[in-house]
């Protein structure tokens, strides 16, 4: 965004340097760009306080269009073969390079990082991606068992995808952060609705043209932006929403739960219908916060929005 | 057993068209029933805190078999700091190895006094000895010598090179599998190094008391597992402690919604095994002498009060008429009374409550225009006794399709392509178990594919193994219990909720 936001300021006439042509930053839901159907945009700034950008200010309904889509592509991303998912997702960390510079710029503003910091957060968040794709024909190996039962039977256990699920995307860390939990509901077949960090909402819309220009299907990734606040509560409400990450459940300052609903609300809202809820990380002291998302992953996030589904059959002749 | 004259005449005229079986009760002489028993803290027994007491009855019969200690909050507050404090300074710090040897002991425990435990079973809990004998008793030891041998292999189980416990589990059973629920939960707990304040069902509680003096004879160190006996009240007490930092549940899917609202946003870690609706799929090639057994173990395996119980029958259309009519005349031969004679294949409903329930549901298959159909048989004047039952004409909308009975009761439904049946299977917000027989194995794997069912049994129902996790999707919980996935749960690496 460094960029744009530098040739905006500029005047036309007069100067070699040209107005640029601004971007109309919208939600992602079902491979489409709709606007907010509540017409509502909010302003963004970066971190020194400037002009950004007005961003889609999604609204409940948005939401819950956003699970309609999520639901409806559910079962064919989940029945894709694990080689084909894999794939794909690789084909998103092409396209994630191609977009280096423009992610770089709107990381560095979003964020307040130097180039440099900028350029090794994106670094990172690529190689994130191309990471969780080589999951998907793994995962089943290293999670799954055959199970040596005490009888004449064949028992194989596997993981599958647990369904639709919502990620809050981390609040500060506006693309690791957000690859790094969007990603691994995406390994095992799960679709996903994300709702992107309120303040630094920029690089969630850029990583949901880059998914509508590879190889995901439309409905896989449904990017809200928004007021968390608003959108959090229905969607841990919502009968048809699987599993929670409630990762983005604290604050840009620390503090804990989405613009002063508590992550627990949201959990309590999810227990209804026994959603599979992965609640914000702790620090040392055992405070919530958001975790340093440089640090080597685990497939756990991916097995968290699993379920393992155990087949028996009797053996014999 | 006295006290079960009637059942005698019960089984035989059901049973009359094939065998007669002259009676063949086990003794109830190789168990000691006491007259109270206290709560079990710190390695001792002592009583509830006010004094506070239940009956325990034998559901076959309603006689009285012991008076068992209530406890209060207080009383769950001494536990959980039992736990705690064997936590931090035996359990915790023993080696693996050594934790190993415990529960070798336990399992080995279990086993040699397998008849006492399972007399017990089946007078508390009103299963036929056959099933207590057979099932629960043999797979309660074989889950304690299993996890056993996981206890110094943690670091190779999956979840890192030096996974930890917990801390202390508080783990709620149920009433259907007493003693199984408890091997299931506390053989997993100890491996790994967590302790536990357990809290067997209301309905209940005498096996576990009993597997008291096992821990005693096995000198496992005192407040490793603690026993505390009591109702809902006492269950809320024990999960809503702050000194608790996992939960074990198995129970209906309304208690489990309450728990994960209790325990949100706090950072205990919780595992639910709730309710289910299974079906029980037939295709027309199935080899059906094996499905009619299979489905018939199915919903009356433990008097269907089995959270897995194959309750919907989905058959295929061409099959139906054929399918049924076999059903019935099996079912005709099924021998239900005495819980205690080694010939009852189907034994009493665990509670009048219970007994309540399952009324109540079939009456209103009835009122909603399913056809209701049982064998001839008596069942026996005192104790609480469902006969088994068939409904035939269920549509998708009745309740008896949708809600679980936890009863004898088959709802029967019919499907004509295989998408029918996985989309009837799935409708549903359960998803604890399925079903499906058919001789073609391409088409086995493919709806395994489609079920949305933790377990899946194909051309067999009702398997259970120490090593074969066991869990549900959707409203049936989270979290697997059994095999490898079993330690997750109960280890801060592998734990995800």
């Amino acid at each position: 965004m460094a960029r744009t936001t530098r040739a905006s300021t500029a005047t036309t006439a007069g100067t070699s340097e040209r107005l640029s042509v601004r971007k109309t930053y919208k939600l992602y839901v079902g491979g489409k760009f709709p606007r907010s159907e509540s017409g509502r945009t909010y302003e963004v700034l970066d971190a020194k306080g400037r002009f950004l950008a007005n961003v889609a200010q999604g609204s409940r309904k948005d939401a819950r269009e956003a699970v309609v889509a999520a639901r409806a592509a559910q079962a064919g991303w989940a029945a894709a073969t694990a080689y084909n998912r894999g794939q794909v997702l690789y084909r998103v960390a092409e396209v994630l390079e191609g977009r280096r510079d423009q992610l770089v710029a709107e990381v560095g503003a979003g964020e307040g990082l130097t180039a440099r910091q900028a350029e090794l957060a994106v670094s990172e968040a690529i190689d994130r991606w191309v990471w969780y794709a080589g999951w998907t024909d793994k995962i089943a190996q290293v999670a799954g068992a055959a199970n040596p039962v005490a009888g004449p039977y064949f028992n194989l256990s596997s993981p599958e995808p647990t369904g639709v699920v919502v990620v809050l995307a981390p609040q500060r860390s506006s693309l690791l952060g957000l690859v790094s939990t969007i990603a691994p509901p995406l390994v095992t077949g799960n679709t996903v609705v994300v709702v992107a960090s309120e303040q630094r909402p920029v690089p969630a819309v850029t990583l949901s043209e880059v998914l509508a220009t590879s190889d995901v299907p439309g409905g896989v990734v449904n990017v809200l932006t928004g007021r968390a606040a608003e959108l959090a509560p229905p969607l841990a409400s919502h009968r048809d929403v699987d599993a929670m990450d409630l990762a983005g459940a604290v604050g840009l300052d620390g503090a804990t739960g989405v613009a002063g609903i508590g992550w627990g609300e949201l959990e309590a809202a999810a227990a209804d219908s026994v959603k599979r809820v992965l609640r914000p990380a702790t620090d040392r002291r055992g405070n919530d916060a958001e975790p340093d998302w440089t640090e080597a992953p685990r497939p756990q996030r991916i097995l968290a929005f699993t379920e393992t589904k155990t087949v028996w059959h009797p053996k014999g002749i | 057993m006295p006290s079960q004259p009637s059942t005698t005449s019960s089984t035989s005229s059901a049973a009359a068209a094939a065998f007669e079986y002259a009676p063949a009760p086990e003794s109830r002489a190789v168990v000691d029933i006491r007259s109270s028993y206290g709560l079990f803290v710190d390695g001792a027994f002592s009583a509830a805190s006010d004094d506070g007491s239940f009956k325990t009855v034998n559901p076959a019969t309603e006689e009285v078999l012991a008076e068992v200690a209530e406890a209060t909050e207080a009383d769950v507050d001494r536990a959980v700091r039992a736990a705690r404090r064997a936590q931090d300074k035996v359990w915790g710090p023993m080696p693996g190895r050594e934790r190993a040897k415990y529960l070798f002991r336990i399992a080995r425990l279990l086993a040699e006094r397998s008849r006492e435990f399972a007399v017990l079973e089946t007078l508390d809990n009103g299963k036929p000895i056959r099933e207590s004998r057979d099932v629960d008793v043999p797979t309660a030891a074989a889950h304690f010598f299993y996890y056993a041998g996981w206890a110094d292999k943690l670091e190779h189980a999956g979840y890192g090179a030096d996974p930890r416990p917990h801390g202390v589990a508080a783990q709620v059973i149920p009433w259907n599998f007493p003693l199984l629920m408890l091997a299931w939960k506390i053989a997993p707990a100890l491996a790994t190094g967590n302790t536990v304040v357990l809290k067997p069902a209301e309905t209940t509680p005498l096996t576990a008391l009993l597997f008291a003096d096992v821990l005693r004879q096995a000198e496992l160190p005192p407040g490793v597992v603690n026993i505390v006996t009591g109702a809902g009240a006492t269950g809320a007490a024990l999960v809503g402690h702050p000194g608790i930092d996992k939960v074990a549940f198995t129970g209906s899917t309304a208690v489990g919604k309450r728990i994960a609202r209790e325990i949100a946003g706090s950072r205990k870690h919780a595992t639910l095994e709730l309710g289910g609706k299974a079906a029980n799929i037939v295709f027309d090639d199935a080899p059906i002498d094996q499905a009619v057994e299979g489905i018939v173990n199915g919903i009356f395996f433990n008097q269907g009060q089995v959270c897995c119980a194959g309750s919907r029958l989905l058959v295929q259309e061409t099959i139906a008429e054929e399918l049924v009519e076999r059903l019935k005349s099996r079912l005709g031969t099924l021998r239900v009374g005495d819980p205690m004679d080694k010939n009852t294949d189907v034994g009493a409903i665990n509670s009048s409550q219970q007994l309540a329930r399952i009324t109540e549901l079939t009456e209103a298959g009835v009122a909603e225009g399913a056809t209701r159909w049982s064998p001839a048989c008596d069942l026996p004047s005192s104790g609480y006794w469902f006969a088994p039952t068939l409904f035939t004409g269920v549509s998708a909308a009745h309740r008896i399709a949708r809600e679980e009975i936890f009863g004898p009761v088959l709802s029967v439904l019919t499907f004509r392509t295989p998408a029918e049946a996985v989309a009837k299977a799935n409708n549903t917000p359960y998803g604890l178990s399925a079903g499906i027989w058919t001789e073609k194995g391409s088409r086995i794997l493919w709806m395994a594919d489609r079920l949305r069912a933790g377990v899946v049994w194909s051309n067999t129902f009702n398997r259970f193994d120490p090593t074969s996790p066991f869990g549900g999707y959707k409203e049936s919980g989270y979290g697997r219990e059994g095999g490898r996935h079993g330690l997750a749960s109960y280890l801060i690496e592998g734990s995800t909720y």
